[in-house]
């Protein structure tokens, strides 16, 4: 071989090593939900204070369906004060933001509300139902509706004030 | 205190390492012994902060210290006391504290050995080993810190991983990580020769036993991974060519190449450059496995969580990958090979197929792993291979190097005569070929089986030839034959303990084509009282049992073999319900036999016991694959002993 040829040696890794670099792009969780676009699946559940929870008699409203629990920390223990924020800022602009607390046990969760002071709607969900329905993968996953009760966004992980804010301007 | 206290005598470790690194480099170019001596105790230092911060780790999960972080993800209150301890390496920041940690100490045992008889490489072995551990060092204090404080403490934590629960979880890592930590050895030497322009063969010689060392932990951790698979995970299968497990068989394949390739340098001079691209590659195939399980980049059943933690792998990969092939690259001239191949009838040009068939394997299955990658970026469409792909290329690819294996160790170097042929092969073929028919004749009618007993009947007729051969020799001199059996095994090891470890291979290969071969397997749904038929089996339902285990709700189905085949015998799988796991758990069970095992899965069931469904399997000749990594042991051993006798 050639004298300078033998400088292609190392170059013949280059193209691999981009391409792996390239899969950092790439996002492997972003699968897109097939529920975009659907209407919401309805639900009828207790919430924690007894009371009924339901998403019929919120059609008209834009809801925001938050999946969590008490054990999926940090991911649930970071976006808890953004819930709760949103909540404050947005419910007289007609959003309810719903809680619904997966394979839980009802003391920890409990624990839980207590802790971050969450005053909108949670309800555990016994059997996981509700979170079949709506294709939860694992939590926290959180679900946009809108007025006419369609799903329009689907985010996966801790939401941020930025994600909540950004959603709810376009729904609103 | 523990998460502050570890984070910090991490970070100290990290300044020592890369500190010792350069004082290593600038003692080999100034040639100045006392900064190589303080490089030395860095390396000392690292080793013993490592060494207490895992023993910390420990203290922290045995003690359910919730504060750290990492404990806090992987265990809970109700972890039982051994998974714990496989909860300190289950998942990503763990596994990179026991790597660094198994790191550490090679290098401390390279240092006992090397410090006197590498005297030129020997700081450049240090400077690459202790960079090596500085990386892994760094990635546990920026991206992935073991040590990190969670405030405020939860009382209980999320626990395990439920998969993760098992006895070989304990051990797999454990080997696989030697193994993937043990190519450091071989490719810092490579390196180091390369540095010094000393190419010759010492660094191969100095490096022989670490090589089989880390081959076997290596395939030790596979046959462990495969057997975790077989008994936890409930599908009836021991290897998916997932890319986790790929990301171990690659190194696993070019170690293999090396591990033969060098016997052609030692003998012949040839193959230097080959050789030392082989063990760069090794060494970055572990690193890319590394990557590809912790980065995310590859989605897979298994892979550990992802962050920003990839682009570190990544950033160090093409480092290693570019400075190795450029020092390959600087040095190329002096890599010229001195033997020549003489004829392609010889041991030397069998090693060589042997060598491009590794490769082309090695080739195929990162091809496979990474094809999902390539083809988003060609096309945008994110499709994988399945194992259809991964078994049709590499199959052939395997008889192959059975056949080889065959040929391999008798054939003559330089130039096989006719008479040479004839005289070792003869016999073996003829056995290869009654064997055929045998097989035939008993009834199997697949190609792919007949071939692959065949040849694995000529390649034990091989080693029968040499074993005797060499047996009658001594006894001719007048030993007794246990005598001269074990003197030819203790005295030539390294060739006999290798003859074993192709004899434990053989017994893989037949376990592997048994399984693929005859395995049968039916899916049905029971009443109480039912029958499941299959193979002979009858397997009657007498109903399900619910109960509340330390940390998890099970489900219990109990099953009855009916007279016939195993009468009497009970099984009970079961599903478990972890409340941080969103799917249950199938808890597998079965009746392992030498012939065939009896596996049963629970698959659903009614809630109040009326009916169940079962995946009943019966697995054939799948005991042979752990027999042959007990046989493969037992040659690792005896190949990686201190040779008695003077090389010729």
């Amino acid at each position: 071989m050639k004298r300078r040829w033998r400088w292609l040696l190392p170059l013949a890794a280059v193209p691999v090593l981009a391409l792996l670099a390239y899969g950092f792009v790439l996002d492997p969780r972003n699968i897109p939900s097939p529920l975009v676009g659907r209407p919401a699946a309805a639900f009828t559940l207790t919430a924690f204070d007894g009371t009924p929870l339901a998403l019929d008699p919120l059609r008209g409203k834009v809801v925001v369906v938050n999946f969590w629990a008490s054990w999926c920390n940090p991911a649930c223990y970071d976006e808890a004060p953004v819930l709760e924020r949103a909540w404050r800022t947005y419910r007289d602009r007609g959003v309810v933001v719903v809680g619904i607390d997966m394979q839980d046990t009802a003391e920890a969760a409990r624990e839980f509300i207590r802790r971050f002071e969450l005053t909108f709607p949670n309800a555990p969900d016994p059997g996981g139902k509700v979170a079949v329905e709506y294709g939860v993968y694992g939590v926290p996953e959180t679900f946009f509706v809108d007025r006419a009760g369609t799903i329009r966004a689907k985010h996966v992980g801790a939401v941020t004030d930025e994600v909540i804010r950004g959603t709810l301007e376009r729904l609103l | 205190m523990i998460p502050e206290v570890g984070y910090g005598a991490l970070v100290v470790a990290l300044v020592l390492a890369v500190l010792g690194a350069v004082t290593a480099a600038v003692g080999a170019r100034t040639r100045r012994a006392a900064l190589v001596e303080s490089a030395q105790h860095a390396a000392l230092v690292v080793a013993g902060i490592l060494t207490a911060c895992l023993a910390l780790l420990i203290y922290a999960f045995l003690t359910f210290d919730f504060s750290v972080r990492y404990v806090a993800m992987n265990t809970n209150l109700g972890t039982p006391f051994y998974y714990r301890m496989t909860a300190v390496w289950g998942a990503l920041e763990g596994s990179i504290m026991l790597w660094a940690w198994m790191l550490a100490i090679y290098t401390l045992i390279v240092m006992l050995r090397h410090r006197r008889n590498a005297r030129e490489l020997y700081p450049w072995v240090l400077t690459v080993m202790l960079g090596v551990l500085a990386f892994f060092l760094l990635v546990m204090t920026v991206p992935a810190p073991v040590f990190q404080r969670l405030t405020p403490a939860p009382a209980d934590g999320r626990g395990l991983n439920p998969l993760l629960e098992d006895s070989g979880m304990i051990t797999h890592p454990v080997a696989l990580y030697l193994g993937f930590t043990g190519f450091t050895v071989p490719f810092a030497f490579a390196l180091a020769a390369l540095i010094t322009g000393r190419v010759t063969d010492f660094w191969i010689t100095a490096t022989r036993r670490w090589t089989i060392a880390a081959w076997y932990f290596l395939s030790l951790g596979l046959l462990i991974g495969g057997w975790w698979s077989y008994h936890v995970l409930g599908w009836g299968g021991y290897w998916a060519w997932d890319p986790v497990e790929n990301a171990a068989f690659m190194p696993w394949l070019t170690g293999t190449a090396f591990l033969h390739s060098v016997m052609i340098q030692e003998r012949r001079r040839m193959l230097r450059l080959w050789n030392l691209a082989l063990v760069i590659l090794t060494f970055t195939l572990t690193l890319f496995g590394t990557f590809l399980t912790r980065s995310g980049v590859i989605a897979s059943v298994h892979a550990f969580t992802q962050g920003s933690i990839g682009i570190f792998f990544l950033t160090f990969l093409s480092l290693v990958v570019l400075v190795a092939l450029g020092l390959l690259a600087w040095r190329w001239e002096t890599l010229g090979a001195q033997g020549e191949l003489d004829s392609v009838v010889s041991r030397e040009s069998a090693f060589l197929l042997n060598n491009v068939l590794l490769v082309a394997a090695t080739f195929t299955v990162f091809f496979g792993t990474i094809f999902p990658l390539v083809s988003e970026a060609l096309r945008g469409i994110k499709v994988s291979v399945g194992m259809p792909f991964f078994n049709q290329v590499n199959v052939p690819l395997f008889l192959g190097l059975i056949f080889l294996m065959g040929v391999g160790p008798l054939i003559a170097w330089r130039r096989a005569s006719i008479d040479n042929l004839k005289r070792n092969f003869l016999w073996p073929a003829v056995v290869g070929i009654v064997g055929a028919a045998v097989v035939f004749a008993l009834g199997v009618r697949s190609t792919l089986a007949v071939l692959s007993l065949a040849l694995a009947a000529f390649v034990s007729a091989t080693i029968a030839v040499d074993v005797a051969r060499a047996t009658r020799a001594r006894v001719r001199v007048g030993e007794a034959i246990p005598r001269a059996l074990g003197g030819l095994l203790l005295r030539h090891n390294r060739r006999y303990g290798g003859f074993i470890v192709h004899l434990g291979i053989l017994v893989i290969a037949l376990g592997v084509t048994g399984s693929q071969a005859w395995s049968v397997q039916t899916e049905t749904t029971l009443r109480p009282g039912e029958h499941a038929e299959l193979a002979g089996y009858r397997l009657r339902f007498d109903g399900l049992a619910a109960s509340e285990e330390s940390n998890h709700f099970k489900v219990t189905g109990t099953f009855t073999v009916d007279g016939g085949r195993a009468g009497g015998t009970v099984l009970q799988p079961a599903k478990k319900f972890y409340p941080q796991e969103q799917s249950p758990i199938a808890y597998v069970d079965y009746r392992l036999g030498l012939l065939e095992d009896l596996y049963v899965v629970l698959g659903d069931f009614a809630r109040d016991g009326s009916q169940a469904t079962i995946k009943l399997q019966v697995n054939r000749l799948v005991s042979w694959i752990w027999i042959g990594g007990l046989v493969l042991t037992l040659g690792a051993a005896l190949a990686v002993a201190p040779e008695r006798r003077k090389p010729a």
